[in-house]
């Protein structure tokens, strides 16, 4: 039963992560082989710019 | 032994669904507990996705589980990324739900529960989720391709044209209506304007916290988001209170209108980390919470149906919009039935993130139930209010009187008593100065939602908390939805004009993004005026064009997937998207006939435009300067609704006679049944543990 609460609540971080573009970020640092930092970061919204500006929002 | 125990289920499920269902429908004259709505949603879900959506995924796409998605054959870790099917759920879920299944009940509430509960329930099973599940499905075998080239590709060049349009029409349209509803809740309303002002700031303070303070941090930067906007929910009412500090934030509908038009075009122009993307987490953040607690206000409360099943506004003579319940209520409610925008969201991000094709239906059929469950909890929401107050609040001046006793007796005198001291006290409880003429549905979302909190957490006391609460909810969704609407408008405008004049489709050329983003803003702001100056509140001229675009977008989305599944030599289950095109076009086009030349002023654009001519030209007294510069203005307004409504339907019309004539050439073998489908690559993910680690991790 604690495991199942446990991978519930892994999976609700995940999609929350997912969502909010934490994972997205994850992925880049990985890609670029860089660690977390405002140049890094900068450089991530650099590339998710594109992506982020032509994602729709529904009504 | 385990079949037979899953037939009992299911038959009781179905049972216990159609026993719901009844209960709704045939109760009349007596109260009903909201419980029936969410047993008879629930059940109706259920059965739909166990059954017709594992029919459509079986018989009809064949879903091929060792077929490799472009989120694995194109990975590359930004755009195509193999995904949990539960994350791609809830960043689709989080994509398609905004204000529109909120606003579309609450309006449609005037006919009752009874139409707007069946066709959320049966629009959404039967249509809606089968839209958004095969053209996400068509767009995973197309490499992620949007509608718009998927139509281009599988009707032709004119169907490709033709949802382009649709898709600038409906995001001009939509932007215009929703920051309508925005303006109808705030006007007046100091602890309104206040909390939805601070907004702006919290969000840039968000951007420039998560820029260069937390780098990636964004699930801290919204809560700590969330916690400041809650701070400005709960300061608004000592800035009302404050005689000095109100008298800045008492705003009326036209200084609103020109604010919100300016910063939509501001949002527009300035760097995403700074205002687009901080704001987009804080009102998803905000969004998921609330839906969340607003359910199980729901169910803990259970509480009573107060408007009858079905009112005599049925005929078509509601103060809140024109028109009867067919066709109007089908397209009144879009978004929590079908809504062709979700086409949009089905083609864009989330079949980039899928994993496996069998993934679909969870994501495509079953979030936009999710959606759907979403529109029936604002109609309980609605609903549970007294009918008096409701149509109070949703009725403009211009059909019920301006002064508090005129409006209660109006509406007391329609079957629906309310007194205008329980209108003050109302207004007072949720503090606000009055509720009359806030037409919208965000204002009677909102105390219908207060008084379900109310009741749960807090009690009575909490209500004025509650109701600014649920008004900067449904604000900041606005808000969210005209950033990126803009962007997303200004984007596709500047893709248009590219192809004329090549400077301008450079997204980075300053020129470009000023002019496209002021034509885009320009339209949009124009919409957004008309509705201000409208005598009967604008609403019920807008939404229905708003909802007659979104609909007729969805026409485009069904004949792209009808023209597939001929081509993929299944025209025997074509019923299953040629069922809700059908139904989609009678309900589009026979509402467009009303709105257009319906002889009643109220319904029809050019009906009510001849009666402003005919006071224009009337001889005595003749009117004054002012106003026949006013009533120029709603002539021009009603001539060119009409206008942009037959150029959709016209557009629409042909895009649907070309996909016939290609359905009847490749029936008749005249053609031959080609799709554009990628071809078929298997997948690595079952065979690599790795990989297929990495898909769900």
């Amino acid at each position: 039963m604690r495991e199942r609460i446990h991978n519930v609540w892994q999976l609700l971080v995940a999609t929350l992560r997912e969502i909010f573009d934490e994972n997205a970020y994850s992925r880049f640092l990985a890609r670029e082989g860089m660690a977390s930092s405002r140049m890094a970061y900068a450089a991530f919204l650099r590339e998710r710019e594109a992506v982020v500006q032509r994602r729709p929002r529904c009504c | 032994m385990r079949s037979i125990t899953s037939v009992l289920v299911w038959s009781c499920v179905a049972a216990l669904g159609m026993f719901s269902v009844a209960a709704i429908a045939i109760h009349r004259g007596e109260q009903i507990n909201a419980m029936w709505l969410v047993l008879a949603a629930v059940c109706s879900y259920a059965v739909g996705y166990r059954f017709y959506s594992k029919f459509i995924a079986a018989k009809v796409l064949a879903l091929d589980p060792r077929r490799a998605t472009p989120a694995e054959r194109l990975e590359n870790g930004r755009d195509f990324v193999p995904t949990n099917k539960w994350v791609v759920f809830g960043h689709h879920f989080a994509a398609i739900a905004g204000p529109g299944p909120l606003v579309g009940p609450v309006l449609a509430a005037q006919f009752g529960y009874l139409p707007g509960t069946i066709w959320i329930l049966v629009g959404a099973v039967l249509g809606g989720c089968v839209q958004d599940f095969v053209i996400l499905l068509f767009s995973i075998r197309r490499d992620g391709k949007s509608l718009s080239q998927m139509a281009k590709e599988e009707i032709g060049p004119l169907g490709g044209f033709v949802a382009f349009v649709a898709v600038i029409s409906i995001i001009v349209i939509l932007l215009g209506v929703v920051a309508l509803v925005v303006v109808n809740a705030l006007k007046d309303s100091p602890w309104g304007t206040f909390t939805i002002a601070m907004t702006i700031p919290i969000a840039l303070f968000m951007g420039v916290y998560l820029r260069y303070w937390r780098p990636g941090k964004v699930l801290e930067t919204s809560v700590l988001g969330f916690v400041l906007v809650m701070m400005a929910v709960v300061g608004g009412q000592w800035v009302a209170r404050a005689p000095q500090m109100a008298h800045y934030f008492t705003l009326s509908a036209y200084w609103l209108a020109a604010l919100i038009i300016v910063y939509g075009f501001a949002a527009s122009v300035v760097p995403v980390w700074l205002l687009l993307a901080p704001r987009d987490y804080l009102s998803t953040f905000v969004k998921l919470g609330t839906i969340f607690i607003l359910a199980v206000g729901i169910i803990a409360i259970r509480p009573t149906l107060h408007m009858p099943a079905l009112t005599r506004f049925i005929d078509g003579t509601g103060p809140v919009f024109a028109g009867s319940v067919f066709p109007f209520a089908f397209i009144t409610i879009a978004c929590g039935a079908i809504s062709g925008f979700h086409s949009l969201i089905s083609s864009g991000t989330t079949p980039k993130l899928i994993t496996r094709e069998t993934e679909t239906p969870m994501v495509g059929y079953g979030a936009m139930m999710a959606e759907s469950f979403v529109a029936i909890m604002a109609m309980i929401a609605a609903c549970t209010m007294q009918p008096g107050q409701y149509f109070a609040i949703n009725s403009p001046a211009g059909i019920v009187g301006k002064a508090p006793e005129v409006a209660a007796n109006t509406i007391t005198s329609w079957g629906f008593p309310v007194l205008s001291s329980d209108m003050a006290s109302l207004a007072k409880a949720v503090g606000e100065q009055t509720l009359y003429n806030r037409t919208g549905g965000a204002p009677a979302f909102a105390v219908g939602m207060a008084q379900i909190f109310a009741h749960s957490l807090g009690g009575e006391t909490l209500m004025a908390i509650w109701y600014h609460f649920a008004i900067m909810f449904e604000a900041l969704f606005i808000l969210t939805i005209l950033d990126a609407g803009s962007r997303v408008g200004r984007f596709m405008l500047q893709d248009a004009l590219g192809h004329l004049w090549q400077p301008l489709g450079r997204t980075s050329w300053y020129p470009s993004i000023v002019a496209t983003s002021g034509l885009i803003v320009g339209s949009w702001g124009y919409f957004l005026w008309q509705g201000v100056k409208d005598p009967l509140g604008g609403i019920n001229s807008l939404w229905p064009l708003f909802g007659i675009a979104n609909q007729l977008l969805a026409i485009v989305a069904f004949c792209v997937a009808t023209t597939i599944i001929i081509k993929m030599n299944k025209a025997r289950f074509t019923w299953i998207t040629l069922a809700p095109l059908a139904w989609l076009v009678a309900v589009t086009f026979t509402a467009s006939y009303h709105k257009i030349f319906n002889s009643n002023p109220r319904i029809g654009f050019l009906s009510h435009a001849q009666t402003l001519v005919r006071e224009l030209n009337g001889t005595a007294p003749a009117p004054t300067a002012a106003r026949t510069h006013e009533l120029a203005r709603l002539i021009f307004n009603d001539r060119l609704d009409a206008v942009v409504t037959a150029v959709l339907v016209f557009l629409v019309a042909l895009t649907v006679a070309d996909s016939a004539w290609q359905w009847f050439r490749v029936l008749s073998g005249g053609k031959a049944a080609e799709t554009k489908e990628a071809p078929f690559v298997p997948t690595r993910l079952g065979a690599s543990p790795e990989l297929a680690h990495k898909a769900v991790s």
